[in-house]
């Protein structure tokens, strides 16, 4: 009895584990049964090459390039405004910081990545879009300049808390060795502390990309809502997961063509992130071993 | 200046550069706190809670919001503890080194970095479409369920672990089944811990706006939900409406609509803070 009551209970708990998997499959299902009926009606060719992407107008153009350049380029700013940032919090946390200021900060810079992404839409557009308006006047109010500012600074934790965790793993013997030879913090850090980490660190960046190019509701509200074929980061663009929540606002109809591109447009973000992830995963997989 | 007092000097201007930049984020965060507080502040009143939304930005309040946002918290609560507790039960207590744990391994890694708007898609074509849920409070609940069951299960996992092998030990000694040891011993000992996780995950599921416009929760709803097949809205998706109205009395009441969220998601953070601090000790 007591047997069978064991085995039941490992069964159940195992169902838990495979709805995870069943989560993995559905996504994929989804997506691809929903984006190959899409590729029936539009070439692929159109897809990866028209430069203009109008589904919603009477003119149909079904290009994939404007939304990956406007995602592209929100997430360059944020990771151009996020990295250096980012990795000089860790390196300040890890090797300059007292025990007790850093045992303070880093829950309170962890609460940057707690604000509700709709909140910092919000202040892209109402204060810091009319702030670089002040030095850039033609900029436009709706841009990708001030979303990716404001998405960089959302994702600085997610540099600074990871590099500073790799960093502070390296054993301090490392450090030591160093500073015996009379090397400053500053040549220790970067030339003995950070090689050392440096598979740490390359993980927390690729997270950061892989959260910025999925990131919605920043760019929804301050980047615009107009695909645009541009690097210019003073105009209107429009992402990828941005066009999926135009489309979602909207009233279109389910099963029509216009339907369907939010899963072809889906599924081009879901594989990028997806190797992002898998690659960062198996860094960090290497990563373990050498500490462990 | 020769070489050694070169390097110091750049170092002192590394340890004041590494300071700035860890200050620039806190103060940017203080800035835009200060900033919504002065736009919204005034704004609220019981009457913005209490109302229903309105085409007029003075008479609007975030009622039906709310109780959608409190709704949608407590249903997915419901369906993602049992089931997030119970996978990183199996994975951390059952599950043997191979290649299957291997799989589930990867596989739950990358499912918490598959972008919320994914998992919105998801719930649109299986909760809404083929399980025929509509637009419902229910949909929704299932949609953030699967959106933050992979913290939910390594949170478990990470609380488990911490807890003393001997702990363990000491009741299959006295007699006690692999179950019961699990039911009495581990899991009320790594319970601070769960918890923990449970209500980090809980409060980015109150912030979600992207899957849940994907699923279809409305921006106007006329009246609060009374049961989960109810169509709803939820205070971010009330917020996003508010902002991309032009006229100036909406952006106020987004700025208090923010304030009301921000709490709500502080004031979770902080229990979550608590109870890990408190947990932390016991082990200690």
């Amino acid at each position: 009895m007591r047997k069978i009551k064991e085995y039941l209970i490992e069964k159940l708990l195992f169902s838990s584990v495979l709805i995870t998997v069943g989560v993995t499959l559905g996504i994929i299902a989804v997506l691809g049964f929903e984006a190959f009926r899409f590729f029936n009606e539009v070439s692929i060719v159109e897809f990866f090459t028209d430069t203009q992407w109008t589904p919603l107008f009477t003119d149909k153009h079904y290009g994939i390039l404007p939304l990956l350049s406007g995602t592209l380029l929100t997430s360059f700013i944020a990771i151009a405004v996020a990295l250096p940032l980012g990795l000089s919090i860790g390196i300040y946390l890890s090797e300059y910081a007292p025990k007790k200021f850093r045992k303070t900060i880093k829950p309170l810079l962890e609460l940057l990545a707690a604000v509700p992404t709709v909140v910092y839409g919000f202040f892209a557009l109402i204060v810091v879009t009319p702030f670089l308006q002040g030095f850039i006047p033609n900029l436009s109010s709706f841009n990708s300049l001030s979303a990716g500012i404001v998405m960089g600074i959302m994702i600085i934790p997610f540099i600074s808390s990871l590099s500073e965790d790799a960093l502070h793993a390296v054993p301090y013997a490392l450090r030591e060795a160093s500073y015996g030879m009379g090397a400053t913090k500053l040549q220790t850090a970067f030339k003995v502390v950070v090689p050392a980490a440096s598979s740490g660190i390359i993980v927390s960046i690729i997270l950061a990309i892989s959260r910025a190019i999925g990131e919605t509701m920043i760019v929804a509200i301050a980047a615009g809502q107009q695909p645009r074929f541009t690097l210019d980061p003073t105009v209107p663009v429009e992402t990828i997961t941005a066009y999926i929540v135009q489309v979602s606002l909207g009233d279109v109809q389910h099963g029509s063509v216009e339907y369907r591109t939010i899963f072809a447009a889906g599924i081009t973000l879901f594989v990028f992130t997806f190797l992002l992830n898998t690659y960062s995963y198996s860094i960090r997989k290497k990563y373990q071993q050498r500490y462990e | 200046m020769n070489s050694i007092q070169k390097n110091r000097f750049k170092d002192r201007l590394f340890m004041y550069w590494g300071m700035f930049a860890t200050l620039i984020g806190l103060v940017l965060l203080v800035v835009f706190i200060g900033d919504i507080l002065i736009d919204g502040l005034g704004r609220i009143d019981w009457s913005f809670i209490t109302n229903l939304p309105s085409r007029k930005p003075d008479k609007s309040g975030i009622y039906t919001a709310l109780i959608g946002s409190i709704w949608i918290l407590i249903l997915t609560a419901f369906i993602v503890i049992p089931v997030g507790v119970a996978a990183g039960l199996y994975l951390e207590e059952y599950s043997k080194k191979n290649w299957l744990s291997g799989v589930l391994e990867i596989n739950i890694s990358n499912l918490a970095g598959v972008p919320s708007i994914i998992y919105g898609l998801l719930g649109l074509e299986v909760f809404v479409r083929i399980m025929n849920l509509g637009a419902s409070v229910l949909a929704g609940s299932l949609t953030l369920s699967l959106l933050i069951l992979p913290i939910i299960i390594v949170a478990t996992r990470e609380a488990i672990k911490a807890v003393p092998k001997s702990i363990q030990d000491a009741s299959y000694a006295l007699g006690a089944s692999k179950w019961h040891t699990i039911w009495y011993q581990i899991l009320p000992a790594a319970g601070g811990g769960i918890l923990t996780g449970v209500i980090l995950a809980l409060s980015r599921a109150v912030g979600e706006t992207a899957p849940l416009i994907v699923v279809g929760a409305l921006a106007y709803v006329p009246f609060a939900p009374e049961n989960p097949m109810d169509e709803f809205s939820v205070l971010p998706i009330q917020i996003f409406n508010w902002i991309s109205r032009p006229q100036h009395g909406f952006i106020e009441n987004a700025a208090a609509a923010i304030i009301i969220l921000l709490l709500i998601t502080f004031i979770m953070n902080g229990i979550a803070v608590y109870f890990r601090n408190k947990w932390q000790k016991k082990w200690k």
